[in-house]
């Protein structure tokens, strides 16, 4: 298979899950949209009032960078997690895929574009939904930061998701990981706080909270202020990235949890 | 002679233990329509998923037009289209998305792959139905959807494990005519199936595995010389010269 072959596998794999994607919108984009805007009202606007500033800017822009990474997170991570799982489970037509030339890294990056495409997108209709509640105000200090910030996230998160469709052998797998890990780590991962405002052995539990890395440099992004450097934040989603891949390549090359 | 597929000494053992595959050699000639027969249970699904990349073999070889499946697996797969034994395409996609998407996997272009999928599904008689989703399908014409599919890389091996399962009489031949063409065409055909008629009518080798293991292989011709006439058929009925030898090769490898 040459390269422009492999192109036209990843191109192909991209189309039918960014169609599905938009096709099935109620479900894939509107749920984050209400979502966020009732955070938006109860943290950002009912308590947000009272709380007033952190770290030196109104709470509400400060909550903004970490709720649309949020509905990044999650998404990037349910769409190839349950697109993978659907294709192993409901139709079989994984068999598709497994039967056809495609090496596994392809493979791989087809399950995680559309992943990464939906993340992007609930990501900026959650940005858009937050400016409507400060008043169509909006700080970028590094417009470059926030795109960097919001794609490798989608991508370790889609990644991430992907490992979980390929070991799970029920719907209930898909599940767990999001609500027992995935949330807790995001609402744990300096969303709603500055890690300053913690006592010092909370602060020492979310600096080995990877979410934590990442909400914050998608904040710096925006409002110049962070709790850890960008370097930091940057290696640890590389490194995350590197581990993953690392890992939905053993699965698919052998066909643990895929092949008898 | 050159071979499509070749498999040499394959084994296969599942997590739970069962012993699928005890050493199986087979070789499919080039151009042939080959019929792989035996009862429920037998490893004729395990070893087209091992040929195909569906399953992992234990041990063993399999080369594919000369190209093995684990230094080669990709090349390998180019020449390979299966049709599997169990539905397994997406039921909300549209028919006509689902042949063109599989194109895409082997890397051909839409602007290719869209009227090649239109001629396969109109050649199976799905011409009307290519907007439908798989679900509006009846079972027989999945199973045709699932040859388009199959057929959409222009593959020289076709590997069809039980096509006519549940398909009707009518429909099944019109299926043998279309399968023979392809033959014609210079397509090499491994075929597995239930129906012994059916692989007595196309087949020109065929092999019986048993438990894991090859009993028979050998051309259509000398199987069928196999069968004597004066065997009783069992409880007044008596099927075709084929499914009459592998009844008692059968027996004879309880």
């Amino acid at each position: 298979m040459d390269n422009y072959r492999k192109w036209i596998a990843f191109y192909t794999m991209m189309r039918k899950d960014v169609m599905r994607i938009f096709r099935i919108w109620v479900q894939t984009f509107l749920p984050s949209v209400i979502t966020s805007v009732l955070y938006f009202l109860v943290f950002g606007t009912i308590l947000g009032s009272r709380i007033g500033s952190m770290q030196g800017v109104p709470y509400m822009e400060f909550v903004i960078p970490g709720l649309v990474m949020m509905a990044i997170v999650t998404n990037a991570y349910a769409n190839s997690s349950f697109t993978f799982f659907q294709s192993k489970f409901f139709a079989r037509s994984i068999d598709e895929l497994l039967v056809s030339p495609m090496p596994p890294w392809l493979m791989i990056a087809g399950f995680v574009s559309g992943g990464v495409i939906r993340g992007v997108l609930v990501g900026a209709i959650v940005l858009m939904v937050g400016i409507f509640f400060t008043g169509l105000h909006l700080t970028i200090t590094n417009l470059a930061v926030i795109l960097l910030f919001a794609i490798l996230t989608s991508l370790v998160f889609a990644l991430a998701g992907l490992v979980n469709g390929v070991y799970a052998k029920s719907i209930d797998a898909i599940n767990i990981v999001p609500t027992f890990v995935l949330q807790p780590l995001t609402y744990l991962g300096g969303i709603f706080y500055s890690v300053h405002s913690l006592p010092h052995f909370a602060q020492y539990i979310t600096y080995v909270n990877p979410l934590f890395y990442l909400i914050n440099g998608f904040r710096y992004g925006f409002l110049g202020i962070s709790d850890v450097s960008l370097s930091m934040a940057i290696s640890i989603l590389l490194g995350l990235i590197v581990l993953l891949v690392g890992i939905n390549w053993y699965l698919i090359r052998t066909g643990l949890g895929l092949k008898q | 002679m050159a071979f499509a597929l070749e498999i040499k000494d394959l084994k296969k053992v599942y997590g739970n233990g069962v012993e699928a595959l005890k050493g199986v050699t087979l070789e499919v000639p080039e151009g042939d329509f080959f019929a792989l027969l035996g009862p429920n249970g037998a490893g004729k699904t395990t070893i087209l998923g091992i040929s195909t990349g569906l399953v992992n073999k234990t041990s063993g070889s399999v080369k594919v037009f000369g190209h093995d499946i684990d230094q080669e697996p990709e090349l390998a797969k180019t020449f390979i289209g299966l049709v599997g034994q169990e539905i397994n395409f997406n039921p909300f996609e549209k028919i006509i998305d689902v042949v063109v998407n599989q194109g895409g996997y082997y890397g051909i272009p839409r602007a290719e792959a869209v009227p090649r999928a239109e001629m396969l599904l109109r050649d199976l008689g799905l011409g009307d139905k290519m907007q439908s989703s798989g679900m509006q399908l009846s079972g027989g014409m999945k199973r045709r959807l699932m040859i388009a599919r199959a057929l959409i890389h222009k593959p020289k091996f076709l590997i069809l494990d039980e096509p006519t399962a549940g398909v009707d009489v009518e429909l099944r031949r019109g299926m043998w005519d279309y399968l023979k063409k392809l033959t014609q065409e210079g397509l090499t055909i491994l075929l597995t199936t239930h129906y012994l008629e059916e692989a007595e009518q196309l087949a020109k080798h065929v092999a019986i595995i048993n438990k894991g293991t090859i009993i028979v292989n050998d051309t259509i011709d000398k199987v069928l010389s196999m069968h004597t006439e004066s065997g009783e058929a069992k409880e007044g009925y008596r099927g075709s010269k084929l499914e009459e030898v592998f009844l008692s090769l059968i027996h004879e490898n309880k």
